[in-house]
């Protein structure tokens, strides 16, 4: 594999591979902290935020970073301990695992599935088992019932996800993420090309549904019920402190990073502009500066599709967990159901 | 905005009837339930007060709430102060809406002495008792919002909450503790400029009134997590001794600013009683933003009718009040603050009893909770509006 | 001691008030409920109402006064110590010699002939008047009837009474504590009991102060002495 000219060995690639992860996955955790929890939650509240460490506020997620590892690693008594200090890992692991199926560029991705679609929907699964083994390992009433309404939250949540996704799946014809990418932009509408074939735009319904599912597989409000901070104190992670939570805290903002970037590949088209601008034809044909400014492209997107899930966070009062199952099974699900339908019957026609 | 409301009479009963069935099957089930604790140090009470639980997955079968995390023995300092000391003491028992817990203990003072204040003193009176009002309520619409999970309005509300404290500020010298009150009067008069500065920000506040009614009332979640939620019909409400905003969201047209004659201002304005049929955490709580946007309106009006005059009437230096006993209750923010001034002809009272608004609106907590799930009971309490300070006294 | 009387009295020095049609219809209501347990009333017109019942009748004069009269809104439930205190208001100056008080128990409106009474306040919501009900407690058995039957509401009022006073509620299901911890030794709002912090630290009004840096120590005495005379 060449890059620029220069050829790196397998070694090499597998090294540049980890970094880009990890770089893929704290970059955005990074940015959305600063940019949506500090400011735009600030400047929403009618207050300024962080403004002292560093030009406006920047350096105040070092400090807390810092703030957080110099802390007591406490670990109740009562608590089953491998268990507990495994939970948080848990749920990070999962972020890392489904970041790389996401690609940034023509080539720039770390693997290319055929069954990216399919792995995906698999992987951020496991989260769930995180935060249930977190409540129940905390010896504490509190940190089970947020356990216990994650667990009951979670895993109606992601039947939704999945249908909204087949609808994508069944118009792109493929679950590669990377060929997805290309149906978009190589694709054309009613014989136009010229803004590609941006699934958002025929899957609206799938769209709607999928940031909603999003919304609550990442326990944000109005599906915060497990953290439920007036009630439960911080839900199944009450009893974390220190660089547990702070485990904790990255993989939240983490995980809604690397959603957002899932959503952009299946719904706006992924690290591509329409090809038709380049008169490029399929991925073959795209030039290499593409893998570049593919991964900006994506941070891009991204952080429109975040930057929607913490308007809405910081708006919405939320749910009591049945009327939250109710709207999952008895609303989503139905919905998700009949886009599939819609697309299947409007793929063959046309 | 109507009184819009979504529960039949029938209806009502049948959840009363449920919630009584499920705590029944919970028992005859013998399941083992978890007893939770809810406080003393949690982020919904406001203050230490502290829920003990029982509960059966999610559903509470008994609730009993322990106060007295905060008691302070008000009652047995009042009898080793003189008169105008107690206006201090009393200040901090509701500590939001503070000059509102003055009033009735110098009311019942001046009755059992047989003076009245001028009218200018009873105007000013008034005003600073309905912007302690507004104070106190503008945040309680916030915090009702962050009990929900909606953590913006608070913050609007702390804003312009600010505003009104400055206007305290300005007229009394304390944001929190005004102790502005006096036996015959007040202690000064208004500052320069403090009329048009009132005028502006009531017009603020009901501007403010106005964005918490969209963003928090007009809200689908909130409306879900609210309407038939905690469910208190009028005779249990008139039982248990509810008062303020929780009584007239019952349905009973109760306000003792209308029902009495005080030497206060309020029989000389035009305002409205708000009241909803239908007794759940919605309708307090809507009852309670409509009356802070007419307690706007009150002040408003009282501006303009205010009359020229001394602020202090004839009161001898060291007060002694006469021989007797007196009862006033005023219609404070959170409900019927009522003193039982007793008095030997002495520098102080003989025996105060305060009959605080929050320690009846919590009394009724044990009966309301039977059934609910554990995140209605946040609801309900943050609906039932209490201060620390006043059930604890 | 007022005369136990069953007019309706006024000591409102100005004896032109009309009379109060509301509250003396109420007074007859409760006499012809109660019949003798109603052993003394006080009306002041337009203003409030008195009654003392009879203690054996305390129960029965509230569901008197909620079904007959129509009292539907409990206000609040408590009692009166009635006895002088015999710490004064707390003022006293430890290095003196003890203060002789007044020690005779002289109870307020509506009479009474024991130290402790019941005093309870219940509203009419539709007529906007209220009726201040007391009854007297003997010294030697200090138990009242529960007010539970006739307002849900006076459980709580009742286990603050019960704490504060010493006072039993014959029939109510859960007499403890309300405020303050299980196991508290003493009744606090009984006038004998005294006022802990004024009894640990002397009242500041009587202390001399520091005096003044270069103010030899009895010149500032006397100056506090003569601030203390003028407040």
């Amino acid at each position: 594999m060449s890059l620029l000219g220069i050829v790196i060995p397998y070694w090499g690639q597998s090294l540049l591979r980890v970094l880009g992860g990890t770089v893929a996955v704290l970059l955005p955790a990074g940015t959305i902290v600063y940019l949506f929890l500090f400011k735009m939650m600030s400047f929403m509240q009618s207050r300024l935020g962080p403004m002292e460490a560093g030009p406006y506020g920047s350096m105040q997620l070092f400090a807390e970073v810092g703030k957080w590892l110099q802390k007591e690693d406490i670990i109740p008594e009562r608590a089953d301990r491998t268990i507990f200090k495994v939970a948080p890992l848990i749920v990070l692991v999962s972020t890392f695992l489904l970041v790389a199926v996401v690609p940034f560029g023509p080539d720039a991705y770390f693997t290319n599935f055929d069954a990216g679609v399919f792995y995906m929907l698999a992987v951020s699964s496991v989260s769930v088992l995180g935060i249930l083994v977190a409540g129940w390992a905390s010896a504490n009433k509190y940190s089970l019932l947020g356990g216990l309404r994650a667990a009951g939250q979670l895993i109606a949540y992601e039947l939704p996800m999945v249908l909204a996704v087949i609808g994508v799946v069944i118009q792109a014809g493929t679950m590669n993420l990377q060929l997805i990418v290309n149906e978009q932009n190589a694709g054309s509408m009613f014989g136009w090309d010229g803004l590609g074939n941006p699934y958002i735009l025929t899957q609206f319904v799938g769209f709607g549904v999928f940031m909603i599912a999003v919304q609550a597989e990442l326990t944000q409000t109005p599906f915060d019920m497990p953290i439920a901070e007036s009630e439960l104190v911080s839900g199944y992670m009450t009893e974390y402190s220190g660089f547990r939570f702070l485990i904790f805290f990255i993989a939240e903002f983490a995980t809604a990073g690397v959603f957002a970037l899932i959503a952009s590949v299946l719904f706006l088209g992924g690290w591509g502009v329409p090809f038709s601008w380049f008169s490029w034809h399929s991925i073959a044909d795209v030039d290499d500066w593409m893998n570049v400014v593919g991964p900006l492209i994506m941070f891009t997107k991204m952080m429109a599709l975040v930057f929607v899930i913490m308007w809405v966070r910081f708006t919405y009062p939320r749910f009591r967990e049945d009327q939250l199952q109710r709207f999952a099974w008895k609303a989503l699900i139905p919905i998700s159901l009949l886009n599939i339908m819609v697309t299947a019957i409007l793929k063959v026609a046309f | 905005m109507s009184a819009d409301t979504m529960l039949g009479d029938r209806q009502k009963l049948a959840y009363i009837a449920a919630q009584a069935a499920d705590a029944r099957l919970n028992v005859e089930l013998e399941t083992e339930g978890m007893t939770l604790n809810i406080g003393p140090q949690h982020p919904a009470t406001h203050g230490t007060l502290r829920i003990v639980c029982r509960l059966d997955g999610e559903q509470v079968v008994w609730a009993e709430p322990s106060a007295g995390y905060m008691h302070r023995g008000y009652e047995k300092l009042t009898e080793v102060r003189t008169f105008p000391q107690v206006t201090t003491l009393v200040n901090r028992i509701d500590w939001l809406g503070s000059f509102a817990n003055e009033v009735p203990f110098i009311l019942a003072s001046e009755k059992l002495m047989g003076i009245e204040a001028p009218p200018r003193a009873q105007h000013i009176r008034t005003i600073l008792f309905e912007l302690s009002r507004i104070a106190n309520v503008g945040l309680f619409l916030g915090d009702l919002a962050v009990q929900m999970g909606a953590v913006t309005p608070v913050f609007m509300a702390f804003r312009d909450r600010e505003y009104v404290l400055n206007l305290i500020e300005g007229a009394t010298g304390g944001r929190f503790h005004p102790n502005f009150d006096r036996i015959g009067g007040l202690k000064d008069d208004l500052p320069k400029g403090w009329i048009d500065e009132t005028r502006q920000v009531m017009r603020k506040l009901r501007g403010f009134c106005d964005e918490m009614e969209t963003l928090v009332f007009g809200n689908e979640i909130f409306q879900m997590r609210t309407r038939g939620i905690g469910v208190i019909p009028k005779e249990i409400a008139l039982q248990y001794g509810l008062s303020g905003a929780n009584l007239r969201a019952s349905g009973v047209d109760y306000d003792l600013r209308r029902d009495q004659r005080l030497p206060m201002a309020w029989d000389k304005v035009d305002w409205k009683v708000w009241t909803h049929p239908d007794a759940d955490s919605w309708a307090r709580c809507w009852v309670r933003l409509m009356e802070t946007r007419e307690s706007t309106l009150i002040v408003e009006r009282l501006l303009d009718t205010m009359p020229a005059g001394p602020v202090m009437a004839k009161v001898p230096r060291i007060i002694k009040v006469p021989e007797g006993e007196a009862f006033v209750a005023t219609e404070n923010p959170l409900g019927e603050m009522g003193y039982y001034v007793i008095s030997k002809n002495d520098l102080g009272p003989f025996r105060v009893k305060i009959r605080s608004a929050s320690f009846n609106n919590i009394s009724v907590v044990p009966w309301v909770l039977r059934g609910v799930l554990v995140p209605d009971i946040i609801t309900i309490l943050a609906s039932l509006y209490f201060i620390l300070g006043d059930i604890d006294r | 001691m007022s005369p136990l009387s069953s007019d309706t009295t006024t000591d409102a020095p100005i004896a032109e008030l009309p009379g109060d049609a509301l509250r003396e219809r109420a007074v007859d209501q409760l006499r012809s409920a109660l019949g003798d347990a109603l052993i003394d009333t006080l009306v002041k017109p337009g203003d409030d109402m008195w009654v003392r019942v009879r203690t054996d009748a305390w129960r029965e004069a509230g569901l008197a006064l909620r079904d007959v009269l129509g009292m539907d809104f409990f206000c609040f439930l408590s009692a009166i110590d009635w006895m002088p205190s015999p710490y004064g208001r707390g003022e006293d100056d430890p290095t003196q010699p003890p203060v002789e008080r007044e020690t005779a128990i002289i109870p307020g409106y509506s009479g009474g002939e024991t130290r402790f009474q019941m005093l309870a306040r219940v509203n009419n919501t539709a007529l906007h008047f209220g009726v201040n009900i007391k009854c007297d407690i003997p010294d030697d058995d200090l138990t009242v009837q529960s007010w539970i039957p006739v307002y849900a509401g006076a459980n709580w009022h009742e286990r603050e009474a019960h704490e504060m006073f010493g006072i039993g509620f014959a029939g109510h299901p859960n007499l403890i504590n309300i405020y303050l911890p299980s196991g508290f030794e003493g009744y606090p709002l009984r006038k004998d009991f005294p006022l802990l912090a004024r009894h640990v630290k002397p009242w500041p009004g009587i202390v001399d102060v520091e005096p003044l840096p270069g103010e030899p120590a009895d010149e500032a005495e006397a100056t506090d002495a003569a601030a203390e005379e003028k407040s």
